[in-house]
Parts: C-alpha cells; sequence; structure tokens
C-alpha cells in the first residue's frame, strides 16, 4: 500500500487530476453557499446578459445565473457518476465473481449475457428505456448504472480465474471453508485493484453520458440545473449567447479530465501490469 | 478457416434471438402500457379512448407476453417491423430503411478517417516514445476522451457556422439545392458533412491513437522485431512491414468492439446537425413515444453490431492464423 501511494505521488499529472477532483467534490457539497444567486429564480429584467461582475457567467433565457446554476448542476453530475457507478460496480462484480469463481455453465450464461448487452449501441439502449420511465436524477443513475456492468463483470471474472487456481485459495477450501467465505474473505479483496481503477475511469464516462442524455433533453428534466441542459439551452440560442454553450462544456471537460488522469494514475501505481489499458473500451461509449 | 467462421456464426444466432428478447422485455417491463404513455406526458399527444383500444388490438397488447413476443418474433422474421405510431403511420421498416444508408455512410466515413489519421500517430508516437510528439499526441488523446462531443460540435457551430459563416450548420442538403449547378450541389452535401463528421473523428480518433501506440509498442519489444534489424534491414522496412503488419491485428477486433459506441454516438451528432439519420430518427421517436419504431431501431442497430462484429473476428481469423486454432478449445 506504501507502495502504491508513492507511485501515485510521483505521477504529478495524477496528483493534479486528483486535486481537481477534490475541489469539484468540495464545489459540489458546497453549491448552496457558493452560489451568489438562486439558481432558479427567473429575472425579466435581465435576459441573456454577458458575462459581468454581477454575473461572471452570464444569465440564461430566463434571467437566470448561469454560474449558479452550473454550481448547482456539478452536484447532478457528481450524483449521477457515483451511483451509477456504483450500481454498475455492484452488479458487475457480483455477475463476474460468480462466473469466475462457478465457472461451467455460470460462467457461459453469465458470459453470454455480457457479449449481448455489449452487442447493443448503449445509448440506442439508453433511449429506449428511458423513452418508457419518467425522467428523473433517479431513473438516470439507474439506466446508466444498468448498461454499465459489462467491462466490470469482465474484469472481475478475470481475476476470479487467475486467483482461484493460487494456493492461498485452495488452502481455504482444503479445510472447509465455504464458497461464499472465500469469494468475500479471499478473492474478492485481492480483486479488488482493477475494480477500483474501472471505477475511477467508469465515473467520467458516467457523467459524459449524463450530460449528453440531459443535452438532449432525455436526461435531467429543468428547472433542475445540470450541465448538460444548460449546454441544451445553448444551442438554441447558439447566435446570440456564447456563454450558456462554453462554460458548462468546459466544465465537463475539466471534470471528465482530471476524473481520467487520476485513473489512470491509480492505474498505474496499483500495478504497472495493468497499464495496457485494461479498463478503457469498458468505460467510454 | 469455413469451420471457424460457421462456429463464428453459430455463436452469433443466439445472440440475435436475444437482442430480439432485449428489445422486447425493454418496452413490455417497463411501468404502463405503451398505448397508456401514448397520451401521458407533455410530450405526445393525446388520443382517445377509441384509438387506444385499436392500438391495443392492432399490436395484441392484451394478449399474455409469451404470446405477444412469439407474434412478435414471427413477424419480425418476416421482416415486418410493423408500422409506426407516428401521424403517417409509415410502416417500420420504411422508415429505417429510408435513415439506415445516411448513418452508415457517415459511421464509414468517420472510420475511414479515423484509420487513415490514427495508425501513423499511433506508429510515430510508438516509434518515438517521449519525444515531443508523443507527448503532444498524449495531450490530444487526454482532451480527446474529455471533450462531450456535442459541446466540441456547439463551439464548432459558433465558430464556422455563426462568426465566419463558412459551413452550413444543419441538414444534408440547402433549401435551393435543386436549383444549385451539378458541382456545387456536390460541394453543398460535402459542405454539410464536414462538421458533424470532423467533431465525430475527433473523439474516435483520440481512442485509436491510442491503441495503436499501445499496440505498436507491445510488438516493438518482441523477438522477431530484433531480429529483423539484427539481420541487418533498414529501420523503415523492420517498422514499416515487421511491426507495423502485427500491431494492426488487434486493432481489427477493436474496430469491431467500438462500432457500438461510433453508432451510438451518431445520436447526438445526427440530432445536433439535423442529420436525418438512424440516431434523429430514435430520438424523435422517443420524444414521440413511437414504440413500434424504437423497438425497430433497437433492433436494426444491434443486429448490425452483431454482424460488424462478426465480420471483424472472421477477418481477424483470417489474418491470424493462430486465433483459428487457438480459440477451439473453449474460451
Amino acid at each position: 500500500m506504501r507502495g502504491f501511494w508513492r507511485a501515485l505521488k510521483r505521477n504529478r499529472l495524477a496528483l493534479i487530476g486528483g486535486v481537481v477532483v477534490v475541489i469539484l467534490v468540495g464545489i459540489a457539497v458546497l453549491a448552496p453557499r457558493l452560489a451568489a444567486w438562486d439558481p432558479n429564480r427567473p429575472d425579466v429584467n435581465r435576459i441573456l446578459e454577458p458575462p459581468s461582475r454581477a454575473h461572471l457567467f452570464g444569465t440564461d433565457a430566463l434571467g437566470r445565473d448561469v454560474l449558479s446554476r452550473m454550481l448547482y448542476g456539478s452536484r447532478v453530475s457528481l450524483a449521477v457518476g457515483f451511483v451509477s457507478v456504483g450500481i454498475a460496480v455492484l452488479l458487475g462484480t457480483v455477475l463476474g465473481a460468480a462466473a469466475g469463481y462457478h465457472g461451467g455453465l455460470v460462467d457461459a450464461a453469465i458470459m453470454r449475457g455480457v457479449d449481448l448487452m455489449l452487442v447493443f449501441p448503449r445509448f440506442f439502449l439508453l433511449l429506449a428505456v428511458l423513452a418508457f420511465l419518467t425522467p428523473s436524477i433517479w431513473t438516470i443513475m439507474a439506466v446508466i448504472g444498468l448498461t454499465g456492468w459489462m467491462g466490470v463483470a469482465r474484469l472481475v471474472r478475470a481475476e476470479f480465474l487467475a486467483l482461484k487456481e493460487r494456493e492461498f485459495v485452495i488452502w481455504s477450501q482444503s479445510i472447509g471453508a465455504g464458497g461464499l467465505r472465500i469469494v468475500w474473505r479471499h478473492i474478492l479483496p485481492n480483486a479488488m485493484a482493477p475494480v477500483l481503477v474501472a471505477m475511477t475511469l467508469g465515473i467520467p464516462a458516467a457523467i459524459l453520458t449524463e450530460s449528453g442524455l440531459s443535452f438532449l433533453g432525455l436526461g435531467v428534466r429543468p428547472p433542475h440545473a445540470t450541465w448538460g441542459n444548460i449546454l441544451n439551452e445553448g444551442r438554441d440560442a447558439i447566435e446570440i449567447a456564447w456563454w450558456l454553450s462554453v462554460y458548462p462544456g468546459l466544465a465537463i471537460l475539466v471534470t471528465v479530465l482530471s476524473y481520467n488522469l487520476l485513473g489512470e494514475g491509480i492505474r498505474d501505481a496499483l500495478d504497472p501490469r495493468l497499464r495496457q489499458g485494461a479498463g478503457r473500451i469498458a468505460t467510454r461509449g | 478457416m469455413l469451420g471457424y467462421a460457421l462456429r463464428r456464426l453459430l455463436l452469433a444466432l443466439p445472440l440475435l434471438v436475444g437482442i430480439t428478447f432485449i428489445s422486447f422485455v425493454v418496452i413490455h417491463l417497463a411501468p404502463g402500457e405503451p398505448t397508456e404513455m401514448q397520451d401521458g406526458g407533455d410530450l405526445s399527444t393525446r388520443s382517445d379512448k377509441q384509438m387506444r383500444e385499436r392500438l391495443r388490438e392492432e399490436y395484441g397488447l392484451d394478449k399474455p407476453l409469451p404470446v405477444q413476443y412469439w407474434n412478435w418474433l414471427t413477424r419480425l422474421s418476416r421482416l415486418d417491423f410493423g408500422k409506426s405510431f407516428g401521424p403517417d403511420a409509415r410502416p417500420v421498416l420504411e422508415k429505417i430503411g429510408q435513415r439506415l444508408p445516411v448513418t452508415l455512410l457517415l459511421n464509414v466515413v468517420e472510420m475511414l478517417i479515423i484509420i487513415v489519421l490514427a495508425v501513423p500517430i499511433g506508429v510515430l508516437s510508438a516509434t518515438r516514445q517521449y519525444s515531443t510528439f508523443d507527448k503532444v499526441t498524449t495531450v490530444f488523446v487526454f482532451v480527446g476522451f474529455a471533450t462531450p462531443d456535442f459541446w466540441l460540435a456547439l463551439l464548432l457551430m459558433m465558430l464556422f457556422g455563426v462568426q465566419l459563416g463558412w459551413l452550413p450548420i444543419s441538414g444534408l442538403r440547402s433549401l435551393n439545392w435543386e436549383y444549385l449547378p451539378f458541382l456545387r450541389q456536390q460541394w453543398d452535401f460535402l459542405s454539410h458533412l464536414i462538421l458533424p463528421i470532423g467533431v465525430a473523428t475527433f473523439g474516435g480518433l483520440a481512442g485509436f491513437s491510442r491503441y495503436m501506440r499501445q499496440s505498436m509498442l507491445e510488438v516493438v519489444r518482441q523477438d522477431y522485431v530484433q531480429t529483423a534489424r539484427a539481420k541487418g534491414l533498414a529501420e523503415g522496412v523492420v517498422i514499416g512491414k515487421h511491426a507495423l503488419r502485427n500491431a494492426l491485428l488487434p486493432i481489427v477486433t477493436i474496430l469491431g468492439l467500438s462500432l457500438p459506441g461510433l453508432v451510438g454516438g451518431s445520436v447526438i451528432i445526427e440530432s445536433i446537425f439535423a442529420i436525418p439519420g438512424m440516431g434523429q430518427l430514435m430520438v424523435q421517436a422517443v420524444f414521440e413515444r413511437d414504440y413500434p419504431v424504437i423497438m425497430g431501431n433497437l433492433v436494426v442497430v444491434s443486429t448490425l453490431t452483431l454482424l460488424a462484429n462478426l465480420v471483424a473476428d472472421v477477418t481477424y481469423g483470417l489474418v491470424d492464423p493462430r486465433i483459428r486454432v487457438g480459440r477451439r478449445r473453449g474460451r
């Protein structure tokens, strides 16, 4: 573990990413204190005002303060990122563990399920599901989580396949430890490294997906501010209000970039062997 | 080889059934019925009770789910995707058929541009690891991964469309297209494609040049590359002939695997640039709760992805004999 921190500290980019992530979490938690304006209060006298000292990032078509809306929007991004990745990791770990530990028919069934889910272009599947649900932040989280577990399942399965042949596992089996106990106490803790990496890289991917959905108008609904739906308003005002498009997108870019830098740093620090890009394909798109 | 191809095909068949099953489940296990959805919410038109009954009858929504699924499957096997709930009530297949070529065109062109650019970028940054070029591309890769494509699209629309007025920002053709001379027509069409394809290529390029670099780095360390050098071949031949060919192998698979991502990306690109493709059709169908179109879209898009994966798999087996033999003993 000490080696891990040392390796992580040496990676300057990862460190910067980590610091920005901490700052972003701080901003999300403190949003009500930081926001100078009520994010949902319209003001007919201040419609689409360019950035000024009173409104640093300008105002939107209803005269609401863009910066305040973005501060509150960071809460949505963060919550969606963490919760949906939590769901995906939980599901992926359970299924991957079952497949890897049991092998045989269970493994075959689960992995064909993974193959099947991966055949669907994710955005099409997301839209199809969302069409039949009432859009809210909770359905968005659930849907992003439920369509994003396959990469984790593959990673965990691979770890389990390797670990279950190791001496310490066979030893516990020989003294009669139950399957669940072996999985929970002995294998899982040793399989968590790639999961941690997949999680760190999964959060920005979920944030991108959520903002994409909100941008299309199928994500978190207005008047709830999210970076995606501010951008959606930006599209409508593209010829007159650049500030509506530029700032929220920049916020997404910085957030996703920081998480990615941190995630890659953690990966390199945990295990240089993982550098081959295990989590990448699973997290994008 | 034929045996290998057949095995891959047989493995794909259950997935095809799975696709129809998931598509069916997605729609039917959702709370409420599609016919109720028709008048719920602020997005769709109200339909009266009679209309609802008619739909219920037409789509057999009152029958048990397995029966519905079976009926739907048999109709699918005859390529009957039902009729759209929209006011035009056109057959779903016709609607999709009209949109599919546009999306395919965009994705194929994107893919070609990505390959043409990513391979040299990846090779150069791998053969000059830690050089300035390598560092610049690494930065580009990270920024490319983190840039939301819809944001990039908005920025480019503002710059080239609104500020400079150089490029059109919506649709595939100008309103006066019919009255333009032939060459101007071609340019008009092309100029409509530049921004959407540019945006879609940007994100994909980052990923592919990264993979190419990774793959190249691995191959360069192999013994046969050392051997080639040792027998005195020019570095250009070593890299271009011996290393590159092998480094390209995994890229074939990655191309196949990343296809769903690219196609999925066209949902956003098409709706921003108002391009009449599958993605835009899907978004419209979702807003109108046009459920035959949604289901048809889902089935068609995922089946195409499955086919593309199959082609990638078989191609891989064709260019790399190790795969054909190695995979025979279970995975």
